[in-house]
């Protein structure tokens, strides 16, 4: 008796947790679906054809958002891993205040951030460049680079280092050839999550961005309140895929042991 | 070892440069930008208009994100005790696997997808008349507020549980098991041994959660058109229709104030906890 609860309650959370997404797969295959019937009348790939078709706008959007996430994980690397490697090995003045600096876009609400930022922008036409959109993904990036970053540096230990340079390998030698190569994975780790944040971002761009630069998530936007319900599912899909990819990946990479540590 | 003053000073550079010029810089614009008008001057006019337009706006938005961060904490909590005391390992299993799913998923697709599923004629509403629990007239769109507090606690509820259940399943099991065999039920173990000891955990989980709620613009703006709405929409109109910095900058100051009650909240908590393990 109590295993049949036991199966109901976990079914009801099961419809509540995948129902949304099973519900949006569905709409990516209506070709027709009017009121008040329970599923589509009409089944097919109509609009997938739509999207995919290689001078469409969504394909369009979609290659723009892949090329701004990479610039923006570039970006993050090449500031945030000098950056932790002096936070979690260096000698630095008011490092703790430098630390909270990192913290601080994580600690506010940035979408009054974004509107000033589009403010400031707008002198140095910045507005609609893919530059533009960059900057302002980066430094929300720069949040999860340089704090993983540290963390990769700050868990190896100094004694490897030591030992290197005791068998006379040059300070940068050490660094490239020992250090390096010891934090790469949680420094893989922070630039994938760079990526997705990249690639999902919506309020950023939406101020900043729109309307010349259409990127994935603001073409979702503009064709879910149009009315094509469909473009913006198959378009939610292409996005779902990258994330779900990384919910699987990241068990390797962040244990929820860690995440609890973190804000300790 | 390591590298030198001068040298860490550089390497942070242009990391702290970024922050400083797109980050610091902006936010300080804003709050500047709260207190003046359109010619610079000096004023609380901002202020009165953004009270007289948008006073119940603000409640509203204390209401969703705090009925929100409510349900999270008490979602999450139930997952993470039931992985912790849990029964039977097949469904702590299932459990574990399920509660996952919406974690990456980004908010406008969260967005997009309750559209569908809760709408008049979504996949909940159908489900329902389907099992026979409801009938096709009684039907009713869910894509007002509670639309806007059901995505939220979809989205949210998955990272709150993944830090929570790892705070718990790093905890001693002797007192848990000591309670259990002295004949305590499982939900007592919950909340008087367990969720005391990982109310900080769970305290940085909700606060997290909170300001990213206070944040997004993609889930209400596609939820609910209608008035009353939150506040980040009412920033995004604004700015757009109207072009009013200074009353969209006074509605940030009020959601920086209401992030930083919350987060003041926690570190008075914090605090506490310092002092009592001090004269303890």
């Amino acid at each position: 008796m109590k295993w049949v609860l036991r199966a109901g309650l976990l079914a009801i959370f099961a419809f509540f947790v995948l129902g949304p997404i099973g519900n949006l797969v569905i709409w990516s295959v209506a070709e027709q679906w009017f009121w008040p019937n329970r599923l589509p009348s009409q089944w097919g790939f109509r609009f997938w054809e739509v999207v995919f078709r290689p001078t469409g706008r969504a394909m369009e959007s979609l290659w723009l958002s892949i090329w701004i996430a990479l610039l923006t994980t570039a970006v993050c690397l090449v500031v945030s891993v000098p950056a932790g490697y002096a936070l979690a090995r260096g000698k630095l003045p008011w490092r703790p205040i430098v630390m909270l600096i990192f913290l601080l876009p994580q600690a506010f609400p940035n979408l009054p951030v974004y509107i000033n930022i589009a403010r400031i922008f707008f002198e140095y036409d910045l507005n609609g460049t893919v530059a533009g959109v960059v900057m302002v993904h980066a430094v929300h990036g720069l949040v999860f680079s340089v704090w993983i970053a540290t963390a990769a540096f700050a868990a190896i230990d100094p004694e490897l280092e030591q030992a290197a340079r005791n068998i006379g390998a040059s300070g940068p030698r050490t660094f490239f050839e020992v250090t390096l190569p010891l934090a790469l994975p949680g420094i893989v780790a922070s630039a994938i999550f760079v990526f997705l944040e990249s690639l999902d971002e919506f309020t950023g761009s939406y101020f900043v961005g729109a309307p010349e630069i259409r990127t994935l998530p603001l073409m979702l936007y503009s064709a879910g309140a149009g009315g094509n319900i469909q473009i913006a599912a198959i378009s939610a899909l292409i996005l779902l895929v990258p994330s779900i990819l990384f919910m699987l990946l990241v068990e390797r990479f962040l244990k929820g042991e860690v995440l609890a540590k973190m804000g300790r | 070892m390591g590298p030198t003053r001068g040298v860490s000073v550089l390497l942070i550079f242009p990391a702290l440069a970024m922050a400083l010029a797109l980050f610091i810089y902006p936010l300080g614009y804003s709050l500047v930008g709260a207190f003046q008008d359109k010619a610079g001057v000096w004023t609380l006019g901002n202020f009165v208009r953004a009270w007289e337009l948008y006073r119940l706006d603000t409640l509203f938005t204390v209401f969703i994100v705090g009925l929100s961060t409510f349900l999270i904490a008490v979602i999450s909590v139930s997952i993470g005790g039931y992985l912790t005391l849990g029964n039977s390992p097949v469904a702590k299993k299932i459990l574990d696997w399920l509660y996952r799913w919406p974690l990456f998923v980004p908010f406008i697709v969260a967005a997009l997808c309750m559209r569908t599923f809760l709408g008049r004629n979504g996949m909940m509403n159908n489900a329902f008349v389907f099992l026979g629990l409801m009938d096709q007239e009684m039907a009713q769109s869910f894509l007002d507020w509670r639309g806007i507090v059901i995505t939220f606690v979809w989205k949210q509820t998955p990272f709150v549980t993944l830090m929570v259940a790892g705070a718990m399943a790093g905890l001693d099991r002797s007192t848990i098991d000591a309670a259990r065999n002295l004949g305590a039920s499982r939900l007592r173990v919950l909340l008087e041994i367990v969720v005391p000891q990982i109310r900080r955990t769970l305290a940085v989980g909700l606060i997290l959660s909170f300001v990213t709620m206070m944040s997004v613009l993609s889930v209400p703006i596609m939820l609910s058109g209608q008035s009353p709405s939150m506040l980040t929409v009412n920033m995004a109109w604004r700015i757009n229709s109207v072009g009013d910095y200074g009353t969209a900058n006074a509605l940030g100051f009020v959601s920086y104030l209401l992030t930083g009650l919350a987060a003041w909240f926690y570190l008075r908590e914090a605090v506490r906890d310092k002092q009592q393990g001090l004269t303890r």
